[in-house]
């Protein structure tokens, strides 16, 4: 698809400001900004604690142009069923409430009251901006941080031990009617994601890949093609899941390209041997077959 | 319209007539009945309100803090370990300014595992920014609710009402509950200053830096201090409407009493029936009553305490290495008074998780106390097993 095309179809309107603090070249605005852009003003958002808490921007600015709460780490769901709660009294079924939560938040320390909104299947959609790892506080791993990882609370030499938690997975045993996946290199898929979760009721949820330049130790100016080949890769794939049963690819192709020079590039993944990489190519293509079986049993 | 209904049951009574909007909570012995009750009522369309039955205290609170947030009249109840897991949420509600209404019924702490009654969950929760405030009968905590909200909503506070497990949680009394229009009358729809709103968007809870959070920090002391006359003038409003008045203090029988009992809960009541006892035999033994813990009624304790002889606090709880945390607080509130009127403090621990304050247990303290002119430890523990 062309530039032009792309641009045609981002909305021009702006919900978030320059000015805000990320630091350089990181995706987590960009995502905020295209999930805003197809969202509009209607829109609550419910922030627990994460590095966008930052990006935000300190009492008494914002970088939002919509209603923003910042809510404590583990509460981004529950915070958020109390606000659809107070709107659903006063009569107001169309504002979106949105919490944006970073992979700590949603993943680790915020599951369980994902699990319990999930469960009850709260009109809220859930945005996990997922950067694979603790990076506001400097780069402790999380449970969305992948096997072989280094981080600042698993060095080189005793790096990451545990595959990704598959937190996908996790939501569509709740039964929820959207989950998908998407990143900022493929914007008009993220926003043809958010578009169409916005007009489902019931509890949504993105996933979004985060590359993040300081943590994941890359250049400023590679986060796109990080992004692009994190899904090329197959590292993390394209998806759609409704009602947590029916599971669908959403890439343009599925040619696949090797995962060698998408951790080569990344500082995090250094120190991996050949042998490192073949069993992190293993855990790629055991997720990718059976994400290919709950495909194939959805047709 | 008079009921005979248990202390839970008075709360969900509360809750209904004051007309929550939105309610979140988890069940824990002894706080099942409130939730339970109010889901019935939300159920029959008794009460028009959400009822988020989430998966944790913590949960619980953090959906009330959103609700608040968006404007609506939140509330919730819970107990001992619920309200020791939502103890962050509570700081995160007060420091917001979210005027939450949450009833705790006081229990003890595990392990142990105990479920009785015991003060050291709500004391626990002292620091957090909620107005705290104990009762002794069902009604009282029925008009305590409506008036909560009432209060919360005037000086942007949470609200704690707090009351013993089983004594009164569970305990069938005489109510009188008062018509839905009279209390609309009293406590209209709430009208948020702050609030959620697409059409005039703002952030809330932000960081805040050095060179700002001192300030935020007085203005939350600022509504605690106002919070004693705000509570005194919508007391004097419920009591022209309903005839009924508590006081964040109370004294009975207080007048020239040489020796005065200084308790809250429902070991008042128990204290009542002794000192008419003793008054039967022209003993000067006078009660005081604390209702509201937070903020603490300094000037009032030192206007009723001060020229007393001898004051025995009752503790139904401990702050392990300190003692009684009422008696800690009266003599803080009382060591500025002149030595001539300042009275010795005598600290008693009693009832611990559950156990009875009988009026033995009682007169023991009055016979210990009146024997020792000075005190005899700061915390003497009674009723303990040899």
């Amino acid at each position: 698809m062309s530039q032009v095309m792309i641009a045609d179809r981002v909305p021009t309107h702006e919900l978030m400001t320059s000015g805000h603090l990320a630091c350089p070249g990181c995706a987590a605005p960009l995502a905020m900004r295209l999930v805003l852009k197809a969202l509009g003003p209607q829109t609550i958002v419910v922030m627990p604690a994460s590095c966008w808490s930052i990006i935000a921007g300190p009492w008494p600015q914002s970088s939002l142009k919509v209603p923003l709460y910042h809510t404590a780490f583990e509460t981004g769901a529950a915070t958020a069923s109390g606000v659809r709660a107070a709107l659903d009294m006063q009569g107001d079924r169309d504002t979106t409430v949105m919490v944006w939560a970073g992979d700590g938040g949603t993943f680790d320390i915020g599951l369980q009251a994902l699990s319990g909104a999930a469960e009850r299947n709260e009109d809220i959609l859930y945005c996990c901006y997922d950067n694979e790892a603790y990076m506001n506080t400097g780069v402790q791993r999380s449970s969305a941080t992948p096997r072989g990882a280094w981080t600042s609370t698993t060095p080189a030499s005793h790096p990451e031990a545990s595959a990704k938690k598959d937190i996908v997975a996790v939501l569509a045993a709740h039964h929820i009617p959207y989950i998908a996946t998407a990143t900022v290199a493929y914007p008009v898929d993220l926003l043809e994601k958010v578009k169409k979760a916005k007009a489902i009721r019931g509890t949504r949820f993105l996933h979004i890949l985060s590359p993040c330049p300081p943590g994941w130790k890359f250049p400023d100016e590679a986060t796109i093609e990080l992004a692009r080949m994190a899904v090329a890769c197959r590292v993390f794939p394209l998806l759609e899941i409704e009602d947590g049963v029916r599971w669908r690819f959403t890439m343009d192709d599925d040619t696949t390209e090797p995962l060698q020079p998408y951790l080569r590039c990344q500082g995090r993944f250094a120190h991996l041997t050949d042998e490192q990489i073949a069993q992190f190519q293993s855990d790629v293509t055991a997720r990718w077959k059976w994400i290919e079986r709950q495909v194939a049993a959805s047709e | 319209m008079k009921k005979v209904i248990i202390g839970n049951h008075a709360v969900s009574w509360g809750a209904r007539l004051a007309r929550a909007e939105v309610i979140s909570a988890y069940p824990i012995t002894p706080q099942t009945q409130v939730v339970e009750e109010l889901s019935e009522m939300c159920a029959d369309g008794r009460l028009d309100a959400r009822f988020l039955k989430v998966e944790s205290e913590h949960s619980a609170m953090a959906a009330c803090i959103g609700a608040s947030a968006t404007g609506a009249r939140a509330f919730t109840a819970t107990s001992s370990h619920g309200l020791a897991l939502m103890h962050e949420m509570l700081h995160w509600a007060a420091g917001g300014r979210h005027p939450i209404v949450m009833a705790n019924i006081n229990r003890a702490l595990g392990p142990g595992w105990n479920i009785w009654t015991d003060q050291t969950d709500s004391l626990s929760q002292r620091d957090t920014g909620w107005v705290q405030l104990y009762c002794e009968t069902n009604q009282e905590v029925l008009d305590t609710t409506i008036m909560a909200f009432r209060l919360a909503e005037t000086v942007d506070l949470p609200v704690m009402i707090v009351l013993d497990a089983f004594y009164l949680s569970h305990t069938a009394e005489p109510v009188d509950i008062p018509d839905q229009d009279a209390v609309d009358a009293f406590l209209p729809r709430r009208q948020a200053r702050f609030k959620l709103d697409v059409s005039d968007p703002h952030a809330f809870g932000a960081l805040v830096r050095p060179d700002s959070y001192m300030e935020m920090r007085l203005q939350l002391q600022e509504a605690m201090e106002r919070t004693r006359d705000v509570f005194d003038r919508v007391e004097v409003e419920w009591q022209q409407r309903f005839g009924r008045r508590y006081g964040a203090v109370e004294a009975y029988r207080a007048d020239d009493a040489e020796l005065l009992l200084v308790t809250s809960g429902t070991i008042t009541s128990t204290a009542r029936f002794v000192v008419d006892r003793r008054r039967e035999r022209n003993e000067a033994v006078g009660l005081v009553k604390v209702k509201m813990f937070r903020p603490f009624p300094v000037e009032r304790l030192r206007a009723l305490l001060g020229g007393a002889r001898q004051v025995a606090v009752l503790d139904r709880n401990l702050s392990p290495g300190r003692g009684g945390i009422f008696s800690e607080e009266t003599r803080a509130a009382l060591y500025d008074l002149p030595e001539e009127t300042r009275p010795a403090i005598h600290g008693y621990v009693v009832g611990l998780g559950g156990r009875d304050v009988t009026p033995t247990v009682l007169d023991e303290i009055i016979d210990r106390t009146r024997a020792s002119a000075v005190p005899e430890r700061e915390d003497v523990w009674v009723g303990v097993n040899p």
